[in-house]
């Protein structure tokens, strides 16, 4: 199936930005055969997406080329005319982006969008152009295309629209397709039917695709080949599984030894009286207010009940819009609850209860995204010491020895004390919410998605950190993630949410090697697993083999492919 | 210390110069600002008058700088009070929302829809035309665009995850606005407050030119301006002088609000 002449061959390529001549690309080379699946992988700023755009000639205008050629089809893209060069966007190359919300026009309708790239690159009538939509469109699985056509990218999911937008660039039938991130933004089970979906319709039309992610359990199951960068070099090539299996170069092994791996279950004593227990709780979102007309509530938690013991870690798990965030802001006490309540140490809390106050010291959340989660005004030792400013009993030095000493514990040197958060990585914002959270030593965290922002080496020293922390100080721990892998390794008990309810909980080996209900097997099956081989690489896996044996075949690393 | 841009240390030096011009006109002039001499009528601009005389003999220079002191206490009096008056509606609105915001800003956006001049005008009639009524009229007509562009920070501020954080620290709504909204919100108030001293200079100006501000004989750029008028084919420094005053004063501050707003956003620093 595929044929020996690349249609994509890059060589030497070395870019530059303009003035500062910092080099973000060195001599980077690699191909793509027509009708090819080839990943590249790497962290961010590793020059993946410069890689990628630089090929549709796409780059930020003081991007400069110091070395090296494209060759696109025989062509050489870089003396390419801006003429020619549109003619190929589109046309020969098709881009699918990470993010569905932004990449469609929001004031378009479907049909116009798509039309657009007919009409400039194919010599249809309007009448053809509406069949070869209304087609594609039914292809990609929307139940009603000729209706889709007038309508607004508003009206659709976000998995919705990245089958449209999927769709909109497989109508011209590129040789080429570039996915940036396609599916990050997406849940589990809908990154997958996006996925299988894509490569199904450029296998339909040999189409080859050059996919871009730093999601290393989708690279290694949809790709052929895959391309690992670091720091704007190519460290290393080759077929995705050998690869994998047997990585040559040091920063590949580190990038596979960082994904995260199941630990050996811990024994939590069940104490009569829980951390957090949730009785029943019911939360309501207020309609949205029309001008003339009072909207429904829309129920975000449906009777959830669930508990936490002492230096316990239960994981939250779901699909984006189960309710799982609600869950922790209405715990938190950030949502006041419709109905049910929230007991600590066996005391309902509400803001008007004696024990409030108590809670509000020993209650701390770690949120999702560190670049918003911390007051770009205050500095470091600020940002921690506000935690403290409850805890009346401690004088004012031993409040700065407290921050000195959690900073000390998340591995950041005093010297951070005065910086402010936009001096700092992703990482190090990250450690400073965890430490916000741990340094008045409280009973119980909620950490909303606190790894999801991370890259893949990052993610792992974070999460490690965290169970450090959580194991020391002993603190129970409410972990919400869509991350199955994150949840595989660092929870004691996993609750499995869905719209609102509760539909399975357990223990993590319970949950992860015998779900129980649909969902929890949906969601289980959606995405491979990577498996440590032992000799420091990895193969594909599967979390557990349904009867049906649709989740392929764990023991071979077989690589699942979807039916034509 | 980080180097300045050229426009910055031009808007520096324009506002320094002019505000120290202020200062002067405050306590010491060449010549008494209100003293006639009728032997002296619409000099040009020479050795004894460096900028001239008016139709009455008065120094212009005097004048001016007395002028300069009037008109920057008036903007720096207005500015402050719609500042601060907007910036505690816009702040509690945008924090707490519900009916109060949608009563609030509603008054707010039919207070918008008058221009800022008219409303002003209309207030003075009010007020009466005298200094403080001035402050008071221009300070309650320019707030209501402190209010909408303050709120509309707040809005976005509190959509982020640490102000949700501090809730979780268990800090009052208080301290989370004064501790945590309200500094964030000093880089677009930075700016428009100094853009807003300009538009009051402005405004106080042309209140003046239409005899709605300060009443003769007392001294500002405005009604120097306008009591230059009729002489401008025979004394044409009597309207270029207190014109120019006017519009370098704008000028500087703009490029001033600029450097400023860079400063004290630390996100800008490096």
């Amino acid at each position: 199936m595929h044929e020996p002449r690349p249609i994509l061959d890059v060589r030497d390529l070395s870019l530059e930005v303009g003035r500062t001549g910092i080099q973000i690309l060195k001599h980077v080379s690699f191909n793509v055969n027509a009708g090819e699946i080839v990943g590249i992988v790497g962290e961010s700023g590793s020059g993946k997406s410069m890689a990628a755009r630089s090929i549709v000639a796409l780059n930020p205008p003081d991007i400069r080329r110091t070395s090296g050629s494209i060759r696109f089809e025989d062509r050489d893209i870089c003396t390419m005319s801006k003429r020619d060069l549109r003619a190929l966007r589109g046309a020969r190359v098709g881009m699918v982006f990470q993010e569905p919300m932004t990449s469609l026009n929001p004031s378009m309708t479907i049909g116009r969008q798509m039309e657009e790239g007919l009409r400039l690159h194919s010599g249809h009538t309007k009448r053809e152009r509406h069949r070869l939509i209304v087609d594609m469109l039914a292809r990609v699985g929307l139940n009603d295309p000729s209706t889709a056509l007038s309508a607004m990218p508003h009206h659709f999911s976000g998995g919705m629209r990245q089958r449209i937008m999927l769709a909109a660039m497989m109508l011209l039938k590129p040789a080429l397709l570039i996915a940036d991130e396609p599916t990050t933004a997406l849940d589990a089970v809908v990154q997958r039917d996006v996925l299988e979906l894509m490569v199904e319709l450029t296998r339909e039309n040999n189409t080859a695709v050059l996919m871009i992610s730093h999601d290393l359990a989708m690279v290694a199951t949809y790709s052929d080949r895959v391309v690992v960068m670091s720091q704007g070099e190519i460290v290393e090539q080759g077929e995705t599984r050998s690869l994998l299996e047997a990585p040559r170069h040091a920063y590949t092994g580190k990038l596979l030894s960082a994904l995260p791996q199941r630990m050996p279950a811990r024994a939590i004593e069940n104490t009569p009286v829980a951390r957090i227990e949730v009785d029943g709780l019911v939360v309501d979102y207020a309609a949205r207010q029309g001008l003339f007309r009072e909207g429904k509530p829309e129920r975000a938690l449906n009777g959830i009940s669930l508990n936490v013991m002492p230096g316990e870690v239960v994981a939250v798990v779901g699909g984006s819009g189960s309710g799982k965030t609600t869950l922790g802001r209405a715990i938190a006490g950030l949502i006041p609850p419709t109905e049910g309540q929230v007991l600590f140490n066996g005391d309902p809390i509400s803001p008007s209860s004696t024990n409030y106050g108590n809670y509000r010291v020993n209650c701390q959340m770690v949120f999702q995204d560190p670049y918003s989660s911390l007051d770009p005004r205050m500095t470091v030792a600020g940002l921690v010491g506000e935690a403290l400013r409850h805890r009346k009993e401690l004088s004012a030095n031993e409040k700065r020895s407290r921050v000195t000493e959690i900073l000390d514990e998340v591995g950041l040197a005093a010297s951070f004390a005065t910086r402010f958060p936009h001096q700092l990585s992703g990482g190090q914002r990250q450690r400073i919410a965890i430490a916000r959270a741990v340094v008045t030593r409280p009973q119980f965290v909620i950490a909303d998605e606190p790894v999801s922002a991370l890259d893949v080496t990052v993610r792992a020293q974070v999460l490690k950190l965290f169970a450090e922390l959580q194991r020391k100080h002993g603190f129970s721990c409410l972990f919400i993630s869509h991350d199955l892998a994150v949840v595989e390794q660092i929870a004691d008990r996993v609750i499995v949410m869905k719209r609102g309810v509760v539909v399975e909980q357990g223990s993590r080996d319970a949950i992860f090697d015998n779900p129980q209900h649909e969902y929890t097997r949906e969601l289980l099956q959606a995405i491979p697993t990577l498996v440590r081989t032992g000799h420091g690489g990895v193969k594909l896996g599967w979390r557990f083999h349904s009867d049906a044996g649709t989740g392929g075949n764990a023991s071979d690393g077989m690589i699942r492919l979807p039916a034509q | 210390m980080t180097r300045l841009s050229p426009s910055a240390v031009l808007g520096v030096l324009l506002t320094g110069a002019l505000l120290c011009a202020a200062l002067l006109g405050a306590v010491w002039t060449p010549y008494d600002p209100l003293g006639l001499n009728f032997t002296l009528k619409l000099a040009g601009p020479g050795a004894a008058h460096w900028l001239g005389t008016d139709e009455f003999g008065r120094d212009v220079l005097s004048r001016l700088l007395t002028g300069a002191a009037t008109s920057f206490w008036i903007s720096f009096l207005t500015v402050c009070l719609a500042v601060s008056a907007g910036t505690v509606i816009g702040i509690v609105t945008g924090y707490f929302r519900g009916w109060v915001d949608r009563v609030v800003m509603m008054f707010n956006d039919a207070l918008l829809a008058f221009p800022g001049i008219l409303l002003a005008l209309g207030l003075l009639a009010i007020f009466g035309a005298n200094k403080y009524g001035i402050v008071l009229a221009l300070g309650l007509a320019y707030t209501p665009t402190v209010v909408r562009i303050v709120r509309g920070a707040v809005m976005s501020l509190r959509e982020r995850e640490f102000i949700e954080a501090s809730r979780v620290m268990g800090n009052s709504n208080a301290y989370t606005m004064l501790r945590h909204i309200l500094p964030n919100c000093i880089a677009p108030l930075t700016v428009l407050a100094t853009s807003m001293f300009g538009w009051v200079l402005l405004a106080e100006s042309a209140l003046s030119f239409l005899g709605l501000g300060v009443p003769p004989p007392a001294p500002t750029w405005g009604n120097m301006l306008a009591s230059g008028r009729p002489f401008i084919s025979q004394a044409v420094w009597l309207a270029i002088f207190p014109g120019l005053c006017i519009s370098l004063t704008l000028l500087g501050i703009n490029l001033l609000g600029d450097a400023l707003r860079d400063k004290l956003d630390p996100r800008m620093r490096h």
